[in-house]
């Protein structure tokens, strides 16, 4: 049995609408899981639920042994960061830490060597006496952790805590969460929009889309295989090209090129799916591009090119390009790392 | 605004004598104690019996009693109508709203119908009853409680936070700015309340300041002596003071709730 266990979880709103169909997942002990997916997913409702925020429809959900469905969230030993904080305005950073401790009726000096135990932990010891104003963006992440991390949970729950914060900030702070998630070893789930973030910080990620988890794995199986052309085009930046297509005796063919490569999938209409980073340079390339934009990144150069057809593809080279706009170039595709998806329910067939 | 104010103040000061027979003073005078003292402690009215100390008391208790009370009730209603989605939260608030269009003067009678039948003629509490309850203070508060972020809920939710607790904890000290807003809004709308008072209340023990305004140092003008016009404006300047304390004093509140954004 799993530590967190989701069992056919629906969530349909009051309107109508279904935000979560059928959706089951198990977490173990310990483990760091990204919810990841566009917004409107359901992704944060169904953490939501996890947090007992919102009711479920149908379904359980058993924390530990227990099923949590109707206790209420105070009871659920969970902790939830927020997108925006949520701290209290008018309470400073000490009130903050400790108000969730002082309702569950601690002692003083109990909650007082909690509270500057964690603001050790997080550095932010100096502002315990600061109100929520008067901290910068990071410094108010901390203590939105830090008030999560008080009480203790049995899960970490984290709503899209990174997206306020300015691109430097938001690094560091992903690797000081999953620092601080290793060293104390707990249970978390993280929402998030970000494919980066997702595939950072997860030791499982579970890409949602239209309230159903479309593949559960770890980063590197959601990278490298993608179960769905929706999973293969939302993770991974740049974005991974897609060539409609057909199955004919088991070798790809598109209206502009073709792969001599045995697939082994019956006859039918099909989208080829390949990532920017598996094309190479070559003379004698399947593939040629007219270049219409060149992004160079300093490590790596991204090519946007059009083929024969007018398709927009995407080609990633290491190092500053020599390659100039206008130019056309021939790539090869390397057979090995094609994804093959059906053309009407997007599932994988390689 | 504070010349005329000087001019009853100085007036005050000086003798009846003097500001019948020059007018009104711009320079203080030497009877500021007397008059003071006179105004303070006389005892007048039909039965002889009341001061001008004894009015303001009352003054005081009837438009603190109203400011306090339209503030607990205005915050909770707004609080029910706002947080506790029940189905007739947005009908109740409509209703609530359109007592603004009815102002105590126009029901009148039925108010003091009510309240005699209720037995509260001549006392504290039938003077502050049927003014205690604020269409504007509700609106107020509710504008207020919506603009809170869902999430702060939630995370005293999370945070063990019951629903009388996320009031107490939460939305009262959030508010605080706007409690002392509307605490001297409503304190100097009681105490300027003149017909509810002089309707109310037959008995003199229960007059309020802005009645006695009309009433008081009145029996000059039966009798052969001078009108007591300086009494009548250290009177005035008295009447004054109560709403200027309680703005002074809330005025620390609302400053410091400038300053700090608490949101």
């Amino acid at each position: 049995m799993s530590f967190l266990e989701l069992k056919n979880i629906t969530k349909v709103y009051p309107n109508g609408t279904k935000a979560i169909n059928e959706t089951s997942l198990n977490i173990e002990y310990g483990e760091f899981m990204v919810f990841v997916g566009p917004s409107g997913c359901g992704k944060s409702t169904l953490l939501r639920m996890i947090a007992g925020l919102e009711d479920i429809t149908e379904g359980e959900i058993d924390l530990d042994g227990k099923t949590i469905n109707k206790i209420d969230p105070s009871e659920r030993d969970v902790a939830m960061v927020f997108q925006n904080y949520a701290l209290y305005p008018h309470m400073n950073v000490y009130k903050n830490l400790s108000y969730g401790l002082k309702n569950r009726g601690e002692s003083k000096e109990n909650i007082d060597n909690k509270v500057k135990e964690v603001a050790e932990l997080l550095e932010i010891k100096e502002y315990l006496q600061r109100k929520p104003a008067q901290l910068s963006g990071g410094q108010r992440q901390r203590v939105a952790m830090g008030r999560a991390i008080v009480r203790n949970p049995k899960v970490f729950l984290f709503d899209e805590p990174l997206s306020n914060l300015d691109a430097k900030l938001r690094g560091q702070v992903r690797i000081e969460i999953k620092k601080l998630q290793q060293s104390m070893n707990v249970t978390s789930v993280f929402v998030t929009h970000d494919q980066v973030e997702a595939m950072t910080l997860g030791d499982r990620l579970a890409v949602i889309n239209n309230g159903v988890i479309e593949q559960l794995g770890t980063p590197i199986e959601v990278y490298e295989k993608p179960a769905s052309k929706f999973v293969g085009e939302f993770i991974g930046s740049p974005q991974m090209n897609f060539v409609n297509g057909a199955i004919n005796n088991n070798n790809f063919e598109s209206s502009s090129f073709k792969l001599n490569k045995d697939l082994n999938i019956d006859n039918a209409s099909v989208v080829l799916g390949f990532r920017a980073e598996d094309l190479n340079l070559k003379e004698e390339g399947e593939i040629s591009l007219t270049i219409d934009i060149i992004e160079k990144l300093g490590s790596d150069s991204i090519i946007y090119g059009r083929d024969k057809d007018g398709q927009s593809i995407c080609y990633k080279e290491s190092g500053n390009t020599k390659l100039e706009v206008g130019e056309i170039i021939n790539i090869s595709l390397d057979v090995d790392a094609v994804h093959i998806f059906d053309e009407k329910t997007g599932k994988r067939l390689n | 605004m504070v010349v005329p104010i000087w001019i009853i103040f100085a007036s005050s000061t000086h003798d009846n004598g003097t500001i019948l027979s020059q007018g009104m003073q711009w320079g203080l005078g030497d009877q500021f104690i007397e008059n003071y003292d006179r105004v303070l402690n006389q005892k007048g009215g039909f039965s002889q019996e009341i001061t001008a100390s004894s009015m303001l008391i009352n003054s005081f208790i009837m438009a603190f009693g109203i400011a306090t009370l339209t503030v607990l009730t205005s915050l909770m209603s707004a609080y029910t109508i706002v947080y506790f989605r029940f189905k007739l939260a947005v009908p109740i608030f409509w209703i609530i709203f359109l007592t603004l269009l009815v102002p105590l003067e126009l029901r009148i009678m039925p108010s003091y119908q009510v309240v005699s039948n209720l037995g509260l003629v001549n006392t504290y509490t039938g003077l502050i009853l049927p003014l205690s309850a604020s269409a504007i203070a509700t609106f107020f508060f509710r504008q207020f409680y919506k603009s809170v972020p869902d999430e702060l809920l939630e995370a005293a939710k999370l945070d063990g936070a019951n629903s009388w607790k996320f009031f107490i904890d939460f939305l009262v000290p959030l508010s605080k700015t706007m409690i002392a807003a509307m605490f001297i809004f409503m304190f100097v709308y009681g105490y300027s309340q003149y017909l509810w008072p002089l309707i109310m209340t037959t008995d003199e023990k229960y007059w309020t300041v802005v009645m006695g305004m009309k009433i008081i140092f009145q029996e000059s003008y039966e009798g052969g002596n001078l009108p007591r016009v300086a009494e009548r404006f250290a009177y005035i300047i008295l009447s004054m003071i109560p709403p200027i304390l309680v703005v002074v004093f809330l005025q620390r509140w609302f400053i410091k709730g400038l300053i700090q954004t608490e949101k």
